[in-house]
Order: C-alpha cells, then sequence, then structure tokens
C-alpha cells in the first residue's frame, strides 16, 4: 500500500524534516507532490525513530508546511538502464531531457554502486594512444585509468577534453564497443553545448550518454548527477563489454555543491568549508574506473577540474590527486604564450605509466626517454630562474644549452595543433630529436645503448 | 534474547534507544542484513553502533544483536597470504560469494575452516604451560612455520595432547586444566579484540636496523627492527611507490601491508606483482610472507578506521611468535580522517581543523605497539611500522603530520622538487632525519665495515655543504664560486644523481646491499679526497667533470652488479690515475 504523508515539519535550506514516517529507509528516495506544481525527488539523509531529514533534490522553493506530501518509494536512488541510453541526454537526476520520452528500462541499478572488491580487479596496463605528445610520452593514459585534467578558469581544459575523446585509441576497442558518457556538473549552457557539437562533428554522438546538470541547475541534483554518469558507464562496460571514456566536468562545482549541502545540515567543516568526508566523497566516484576479471569491458575516467585561483593545494584538486591515478595540470604561463595544450609537464604525471609502456606495450624506449625528458626540463626551470637574476648572457654554455632545449621542449612537444594526431613513434622521436640540443654528457637517465639507437645529434646539426 | 531495534541512522552510525544490554567496543550485529558494527557510545538514550557496511536500505526498528566480545579478528594458520578488509574479511571469499563487487551483510570466516594443516605437537600430557608458550606448529606457507601459543592470559597443565597430524583450525589440539580445575580446549586458532595491544614480557631496545636496500634509507636514515617512521609526502611524491619497495625488499619475516583509503588499483597491484617477484633471502614468493589488509578508499570508512587495529593485532600475533614483523600503513591520514568523519557524525566538539581531540593520543597508541620485544613465550620478535602520511595540500604543518612526528623517530620527508625531476626515492635529505642513527652505529660499524658511520657523516655533511652553497648559485651562477666550492657541488651531484637516487625498475639498482652501498660511498668520498689535494695545488678542479669520471661513478650503481664488489677496486685506480694525469699537467 502506498501512504503518502500531508505535510512538513521543518524547511531548511534544501532539507525537510517529517515526522511520523512509519519504517523509512536510510537513503530511501522519496518523491513530493507539491498542489499545483507537480512533483519533486528526494532522498532521506538522516533517520531519528519516525523522524526523518529528506533532501530535496530540486530545492525546496515553493514549498510549505502544508501543500506538500511525501511518498516513500522503498527503492534507493536507481537509475533505469538498457542499450537504448547511447545517444540519449538526460539531466543531472537521470532523466530524460531530449525529448525522446523515457528509456525501457532492462535493468535498475542502485546509482551508489557498490566497491569493486580489490581481487576482482585486473591491474590496468594497456596504452591509450591519445595522439597528444604531453600525454602520451609523459603521463601516458591507460585503459582503466582515472586521469583528471587540473584546470584553471579560462584555459584550455574543454579542448583538450574533446581532442583525447576524437583521438583517444583503446586498445582492444572497435567502433562498435566504445562510447563515452559525459557528466556535466554546474558548467554553463555554452560548454555542455561545444562538448555536443564536437562529440557530433567527430562523429561520436550517437556513442555518447550525456548527463547534464547545468550552472543554474538544482545544487543538489548536482551531488548526484555523477553518479548516474557513472552507474550508466558501469553498466555499459560490465554488462555489456563496452570501453567507456567517462568526461567528467567540472568536479569543482560538484564539490560546492556538496558544501552547500553539508553546511546546510549543520555539519562540521573540515578545510576551507569542505566537509570533513570529502575524500571519502570523491573516491566513492573515482575509484569506480577500472577493469574487472572476467569482463571484457572498462572504465576510463577523465575529471575535469578548475582550481580556484590556480592553487594545487586547493582541497578540490589536492583530495582529487590523492586519488586518482596521476593527474595532468594545465599552466596559465604556457596557456598565455599561446602553447596549445598547456601541459604542465613536471607536476603532471600518470601513476600506471610505468606498466603500460616500454617493449610490447609503446616502445623500449619510452620510460628513460620520458624520465630524461623531465630531469632535463627540471634543469631548464633552474636555468630559467637564475637567467632571471643574473641574466642569460652570464649563464654558463650548459645552461644556455638548456635554455634553448626549454624552448624547443615546449614550443615543438608540448605545443601541437588541435587536430593533430601524432603516434606514439613521431612522439618518442621528436623527444629524441630535442634532446639532441644537449650534450650526451646531459643525458644520465639513458642507457648507452639507447644513446647508440637514438641519440643523433648530427642531423640536427645539418 | 534482548530486543533491541535501530532507531537512528546517519550515515555509518546507527544509534539503539533504550537499551542497557551493550558494553562499549562490543561487537554487534545490525539489520536483516547483519552488518558488522561496534559499540563506540553509550548514555542513558542511546547507544551509539559505528557500522562496518553500507547502510542505505537500513531501517527503523531492525534488531541489533550483540556479540558479547569485543570487535576481535581471528588468529590462527592461514592469515599469511589472505589478503582482508578492514575487519578481516578475506576478500577473495567475498569474491566467490559476491562476485566483482562486495555485497552487503555477506560473512565469511577470517580463517578458511576446512584447510588441513600439518600440524606437530609440541607439548605432552603433563606439561605446565603459561600463556604464550608455544604447543604446536605447522608450515604456514613455504617459508613461514606457524607457531600456535596458548592464550596470553592462560596458563596450567597440559591433560590432554593430540597426536601430530593433519587437523583443520578448529580441531582440539590439547587440553589445559588450569589452578582452579576448569579445563579449556585450545585449537589451532584464538581470537583477540583488536583495540588491546597483546602483552609482551619485556621491551628490548632497537639496534638492529630493518634493511632495506634503499641507499637513502639504509645509508642515511636507517631505521631500526622495531622503530618506527612516517613518510609523510604530498600526491605524486611516491609515498606508495616507497611502502612497495620497502615491503618487496626489507628484511622483515612477515609483511603486514595495510591500504588504508587508498587506491583499488594499487592493491591490485601488489597482489600482481608479490604473486611474481622472489624474496632474495628465502628463494620463497613475497607472497609467502605478505598478508594484504584493503579497506580502499570507496569501501566503508568504519571499517578504515578498523583496518589499522587489524594489521597491528595480526603483526603482534606474528611477532610473538618470534618473528620479525613489518607494518605498512598506507595512509595513516585516511585513518585519521575516517577518525573525523566519524567523530563529526557523533557532533563531538573538533579540535584542529576538524580532527578529534583524541587524534595525538590514538597516534600515539597505535605507534607504541610497535617496538623490539621478548614475548610471553620467551622468544624475540618485533613489530616496525612504517606510516604514509598524506598531508592536506603538502602542508606538514597540519595535525596528522605535525603528531605523527611526535610519536615516530624516523621522518622520511618526500618533496615535491624531487619528484617532479623524478629523483626518486624523493626523500628530502635536509628535512628528514633518523633518531635510530646512534642507536645502531654499533650495528653498521661492526657487521658493515668500521668506517661506515664516518663515512656516512661526511657524506651527509658534503650534502649540506651543498644546499647552502646552492642559494648562492641561485643567485649568481656556478661558474663564480671557487675551486673548493665548485668541487663540492661536483661531489654532491655524484651523490645526489649516482648514490640517493635509485631506479626501483632496475634489477641490480632495485635492492642494494649494504656492502655495495658502503663501497659506493667510499668510492664518491675516494674522489672527493682525490679532488681536494688537487684544490690544495691549485690545479683546476673543472679538468675532473671533463675526464668524464663523473658521470662514471655515476652509473657505478649499473653498472657494478650487486655480487661483483671487486669491481670497485677498478674504480679506485681509475680516479687515482685521473687525478695523476690532472696533477702533471
Amino acid at each position: 500500500m502506498i501512504k503518502e504523508y500531508i505535510g512538513l515539519n521543518q524547511i531548511e535550506g534544501s532539507l525537510v524534516v517529517l515526522d511520523g514516517v512509519k519504517n523509512p529507509g536510510y537513503e530511501e528516495v522519496v518523491e513530493f507532490n507539491v498542489a499545483g506544481e507537480g512533483k519533486r525527488k528526494g532522498r532521506i539523509i538522516q533517520i531519528e525513530g519516525e523522524r526523518v531529514v529528506v533532501q530535496v533534490f530540486e530545492g525546496t522553493k515553493g514549498l510549505s508546511l502544508k501543500n506538500t506530501g511525501t511518498v516513500p518509494t522503498g527503492r534507493p536512488m536507481e537509475l533505469k538502464l538498457s542499450e537504448e541510453i547511447l545517444g540519449r541526454v538526460f539531466d543531472g537526476a537521470g532523466r530524460p531531457i531530449d525529448g525522446f520520452g523515457e528509456i525501457y528500462p532492462e535493468v535498475s541499478a542502485d546509482i551508489n554502486g557498490s566497491s569493486i572488491n580489490p581481487v576482482s580487479r585486473v591491474y590496468p596496463r594497456n596504452f591509450i594512444s591519445t595522439g597528444i605528445s604531453s600525454i602520451d610520452a609523459l603521463s601516458t593514459l591507460i585503459r582503466g585509468q582515472k586521469l583528471p585534467i587540473f584546470s584553471g578558469y579560462g584555459m584550455k581544459h574543454n579542448e583538450l577534453a574533446v581532442q583525447i575523446v576524437r583521438q583517444a585509441k583503446i586498445t582492444g576497442a572497435t567502433s562498435n564497443n566504445f562510447a563515452v558518457v559525459f557528466a556535466a556538473m554546474g558548467v554553463k549552457n555554452d560548454v555542455a553545448d561545444y562538448f555536443r557539437r564536437s562529440f557530433e562533428e567527430s562523429g561520436v554522438l550517437s556513442k555518447v550518454v550525456m548527463f547534464l546538470n547545468l550552472s543554474d541547475d538544482p545544487i543538489i541534483e548536482r551531488t548526484i548527477t555523477p553518479r548516474c554518469a557513472l552507474t550508466a558507464a558501469e553498466y555499459l562496460a560490465f554488462e555489456k563489454g563496452m570501453h567507456i571514456l567517462v568526461v567528467m566536468t567540472d568536479m569543482s562545482s560538484y564539490c560546492e555543491a556538496l558544501r552547500e549541502f553539508s553546511s546546510s545540515k549543520g555539519e562540521i567543516p573540515g578545510r576551507k568549508g569542505y566537509p570533513g568526508y570529502l575524500y571519502s566523497d570523491l573516491a566513492s566516484l573515482y575509484e569506480r574506473a577500472g577493469m574487472i576479471k572476467g569482463k571484457e569491458g572498462s572504465v576510463t575516467q577523465i575529471p575535469i577540474l578548475t582550481m580556484p585561483n590556480d592553487d594545487i593545494t586547493h582541497p578540490v584538486p589536492d583530495l582529487t590527486g590523492y586519488i586518482t591515478e596521476g593527474q595532468i595540470v594545465l599552466d596559465r604561463a604556457l596557456d598565455s604564450v599561446g602553447i596549445y595544450p598547456p601541459v604542465s609537464v613536471l607536476p603532471s604525471l600518470s601513476r600506471l605509466m610505468k606498466d603500460g609502456i616500454g617493449e610490447g606495450y609503446t616502445r623500449e624506449d619510452h620510460s628513460s626517454l620520458a624520465n630524461q625528458l623531465f630531469s632535463a626540463y627540471a634543469k631548464v626551470q633552474d636555468a630559467v630562474s637564475l637567467a632571471s637574476v643574473i641574466g642569460e648572457d652570464e649563464l654558463s654554455e650548459i645552461d644556455k644549452k638548456y635554455l634553448e632545449f626549454g624552448k624547443a621542449f615546449e614550443n615543438r612537444f608540448v605545443n601541437q595543433g588541435a587536430n593533430e594526431n601524432r603516434t606514439i613513434e613521431e612522439t618518442l622521436d621528436l623527444g629524441w630529436e630535442i634532446l639532441t640540443l644537449l650534450p650526451e654528457s646531459e643525458l644520465d637517465r639513458v642507457s648507452s645503448e639507447l644513446i647508440e639507437k637514438y641519440y643523433r645529434p648530427l642531423i640536427n646539426a645539418q | 534474547m534482548p530486543n533491541n531495534k535501530v532507531f537512528g541512522i546517519n550515515g555509518p552510525v546507527v544509534t539503539v534507544a533504550d537499551t542497557k544490554d551493550f558494553s562499549m567496543q562490543e561487537m554487534v550485529y545490525v539489520g536483516n542484513e547483519r552488518l558488522v558494527g561496534e559499540v563506540i557510545g553509550i548514555d542513558e538514550k542511546f547507544t551509539t553502533i559505528q557500522v562496518y557496511e553500507v547502510t542505505t536500505g537500513l531501517t527503523p526498528g531492525e534488531p541489533v544483536e550483540g556479540t558479547g566480545s569485543a570487535m576481535s579478528v581471528t588468529l590462527g594458520p592461514g592469515i599469511i597470504k589472505n589478503i582482508y578488509d578492514g575487519i578481516q574479511r578475506p576478500l577473495r571469499e567475498i569474491a566467490e560469494k559476491s562476485g566483482a563487487f562486495i555485497a552487503r551483510g555477506c560473512s565469511a570466516d577470517g580463517i578458511d575452516g576446512e584447510t588441513l594443516w600439518d600440524v606437530t605437537v609440541t607439548v605432552k600430557v603433563g606439561d605446565e604451560l603459561c600463556g604464550g608458550q608455544i604447543y604446536a606448529t605447522c608450515p604456514e606457507t613455504p617459508s613461514i612455520v606457524h607457531k600456535v601459543m596458548v592464550p596470553p592470559d592462560l596458563s596450567g597443565k597440559v591433560t590432554f595432547a593430540a597426536p601430530d597430524g593433519k587437523y583443520t583450525v578448529n580441531t582440539k589440539i590439547i587440553e589445559i586444566t588450569d589452578k582452579n580445575g576448569r579445563v579449556h580446549e585450545l585449537t589451532l586458532c584464538q581470537r583477540w579484540p583488536i583495540r588491546t595491544p597483546r602483552p609482551i614480557k619485556k621491551r628490548l631496545p632497537c639496534t638492529v636496523p630493518l634493511i632495506t636496500g634503499q641507499r637513502v634509507i639504509d645509508t642515511l636514515m636507517p631505521i631500526a627492527k622495531g622503530g618506527t617512521a612516517a613518510i609523510p609526502g604530498g600526491f605524486g611524491t611516491g609515498k606508495t611507490m616507497t611502502q612497495h619497495q620497502l615491503a618487496k625488499w626489507c628484511d622483515a619475516d612477515i609483511i603486514v601491508y595495510v591500504g588504508c583509503g587508498e587506491r583499488g588499483n594499487e592493491m591490485t597491484q601488489v597482489l600482481d606483482e608479490f604473486g611474481e617477484l622472489i624474496d632474495p633471502r628465502t628463494g620463497r614468493k613475497l607472497t609467502d610472507r605478505t598478508v594484504l589488509i584493503a579497506n580502499t578508499s570507496n569501501m566503508p570508512v568504519a571499517a578504515r578506521e578498523a583496518s589499522i587495529y587489524t594489521g597491528i593485532t595480526l603483526a603482534e600475533y606474528y611477532r610473538d611468535m618470534g618473528y620479525a614483523v613489518a607494518m605498512m600503513a598506507d595512509s595513516t591520514s585516511r585513518w585519521a580522517e575516517a577518525l573525523r568523519e566519524i567523530s563529526g557524525r557523533l557532533e563531538e566538539m573538533p579540535a584542529e581543523e576538524g580532527f578529534p581531540a583524541y587524534l595525538p593520543s590514538r597516534l600515539a597508541a597505535f605507534y607504541e605497539r610497535a617496538g623490539r620485544a621478548i614475548s610471553l613465550g620467551g622468544g624475540e620478535g618485533s613489530i616496525t611500522v612504517i606510516g604514509a602520511v598524506s598531508p592536506q595540500g603538502s602542508d606538514f604543518s597540519e595535525p596528522v603530520t605535525q603528531n605523527t612526528k611526535r610519536f615516530t623517530r624516523v621522518f622520511w620527508a618526500l618533496d615535491k622538487a624531487l619528484a617532479y625531476a623524478r629523483h626518486y626515492p624523493a626523500i628530502n635529505w635536509t628535512d628528514s632525519y633518523s633518531e635510530y642513527d646512534g642507536d645502531l652505529a654499533g650495528y653498521y660499524n661492526t657487521n658493515v665495515n668500521q668506517y661506515f658511520m664516518e663515512y656516512r657523516r661526511q657524506l651527509l655533511s658534503l650534502l649540506h655543504e651543498e644546499s647552502k652553497l646552492m642559494e648562492i648559485v641561485k643567485l649568481i651562477g656556478a661558474d663564480v664560486l671557487p675551486d673548493d666550492q665548485r668541487l663540492v657541488i661536483d661531489v654532491a651531484r655524484v651523490i645526489r644523481v649516482g648514490f640517493l637516487q635509485q631506479n626501483a625498475y632496475h634489477k641490480d639498482d632495485t635492492y642494494v646491499p649494504l656492502a655495495k652501498q658502503f663501497l659506493m660511498m667510499k668510492t664518491i668520498l675516494h674522489l672527493y679526497e682525490k679532488g681536494k689535494s688537487l684544490v690544495a695545488v691549485g690545479k683546476p678542479v673543472a679538468e675532473i667533470s671533463k675526464s668524464g669520471i663523473l658521470e662514471k661513478l655515476i652509473k657505478m650503481k649499473y653498472d657494478i652488479p650487486n655480487d661483483k664488489p671487486e669491481m670497485f677496486d677498478d674504480y679506485m685506480a681509475e680516479i687515482d690515475s685521473v687525478i695523476s694525469t690532472i696533477m702533471a699537467k
């Protein structure tokens, strides 16, 4: 028997309190019938006997203590799923908004998912070629990895994400079993539209599932948007055997929504007002990337977050970096001199790279070459800061060579066209070519055999 | 049967109203799905329980059942090689039962009850036994003999002893009659509450190093067996990498690796990698001495809080058998955050940055469970605890780092700048320290070489001198320095790149025996001494770097195999000849 509870006891921010609810389930979804307005959804987030606190996804605007009826559904928050979701557009809570009607569900899945048992995971080793030198060579993306892009307002993270989606070649993926799940959280309308257009232009739109919670959509809904997206991704990957690339933007907006919600609940804040459980909460999203033994598909995540004031120690990038398997950091200085993609090479990192590159995956020199480029580029920074004090002319010969190397590295290696798709061989060869600007004695990370094979200073001198 | 029911639910915190049936830290089963929980607060109106599983769908009115005992783990053969979650549920069995995703309320025994162990009973009827004494042994893995001990609080006369043979863990092996005439049946396993340290007879000073084969650790910041160390570092500085290297190569008998709130793929990596790697000392697989506790970041937060205690209790059990145990906790910050999260749900008054005021005392109590000791049974064992710390915003002044620093004696500070330059291990040699250097000097000087500590001192002072000089170099460049200082900079570069930097993926360099570490140090310092003689007569130091000898020394870690120490003589000779050539010019 479906019961409707008439009236509310208290409304505060996005939360409402009800008394006398029989057998409420924790995290159960309830429906609100608001007089003259239609339905809203909410979720029970606290229970004390028959008194429950419910979070209203669409916000409490227009609710009064009298005009609202509450119907418990007896189910946790679920997403209806079938293969039909490919090519569809949903709102942040998983309702279709493209006008093609409801999904005929094959299954309904709890959007919170369950944790993957560590013994059932497959350790990711397969290289994804993105055609972008700074990523392929230095922070390699691996199938089943979670590799976020740390950006700032006004930088070209969206372009970069689109380029990755367009050019990504996943081992084992064909056009039939590759799909993209896109979650927008608090992004502007035109940004969401940019993604949609770009997917269309590259011909993958029919393989994209979009979940849109735009910047003017309800905040509370934003906290479930990535969960809907990841539930869809897990379904496609582990039930349907597809290789899924999940692009989530902007994680900072998601965290702000969480902060707003937390403070309205009166929780004790951690750093910068973010709730103390931000780490666990983010982990429950990011850890849903991966591969599972005995299953065909994979979930690879590319979350995008904007660092307020470009501060990498801000709680959102900081906690993200502790969970994800590396990060691609964009740099404003490179961006402002027009280098695209403005990847700041030194703080960028891919933790899974070491096991997915080298002989049998990319090329035997990959790891040593990457190390050498990192260490040489770190020395460039020293030379640059010295030059800014004593002037370039006063630098020693070797420091001048490093400066030259640094410029070539930024302008030729990092910099590339938005449509330029370099193979891994081209990228690695280019790396060696730029290294020839340095004398052989400076190459302390590569073995003598590799130098013999790839280091060709003469070609450069011509 | 008391009829207790769920009243309130707030995340992992569940309350039961109007009951006096529970005691503090008692383990309970919550709800129809029998979720495991622990009592963490009792007052007149409510008993508060933290639940170790997700509480979605739980309803008020569902039953709560007490177990009468504190949150405990089962100790017995079958622990090694296993992988557990934070409350000792074997993840392999759970995967068999519930598939790739962990289902709720899925229970499995910590120790498999079916396996037959090849037991040798070492006591006979009439023997007097006291707590901690060994009454049976069985080979647990090819490298570990499991010694079954009388529970610490029990003693008496053996009135029954089974013959040697194959038994499961729940079979009666002996019977003890205590002085009150009560008969106790002992099997191969026992239970122990995780929050209570297992008793020992006597603590011993920590005078033997835990040899890790990592130069920057063994030579510069050594840790003793029974010691405590903290590895703080921002993300991407290589905390986990360092922990993995230590777990692989350190000379402990048993490794307890606790992945506390970290990445799932990292645990998978440990499982894969340790299954393939061979322990250089025993020639057996590394998994044969390893037990893993994996409570990844997306697994329930309360179990994460418990995982550290589960880990240290298992470690204590093997210490009592007389083994040297090393426990890696990655990362204690996640454990502290779990404390904070639970504390927040209980609406406790927060201290610094929202952490509860009892954070320092909890940290202290945990690290104090490390140590080298004589066990009740009389054997000597040790627990070395190495805890990773993930400071928020890479800021070492935050509460977890600071409080951990108070209770650990080794501090391996990982440095972002080094990690960015891909200098691994990124342990910063000026910020890090080891308080064990004095205690361990005797060991190094007698077992490696009498000059070991002296050379170490020289190495450190060169590095410190370099870091001072670098301040000047940053301002005016290296060219203007006088020759004696340029020599310091050149030699320090060899130390940094050739000695401190170590390649975990190189077959020789991943583990370097102490003897080779010493010889490398000696060779580098020989170059410095010879270089000084050049400076003394006014010959240009720049000639040394032109000769290529610096590059050669930097690559000696790769070029000299670990088993060919005699090759260092050639390097010494080459240094001499290079220097005399320059002298002759």
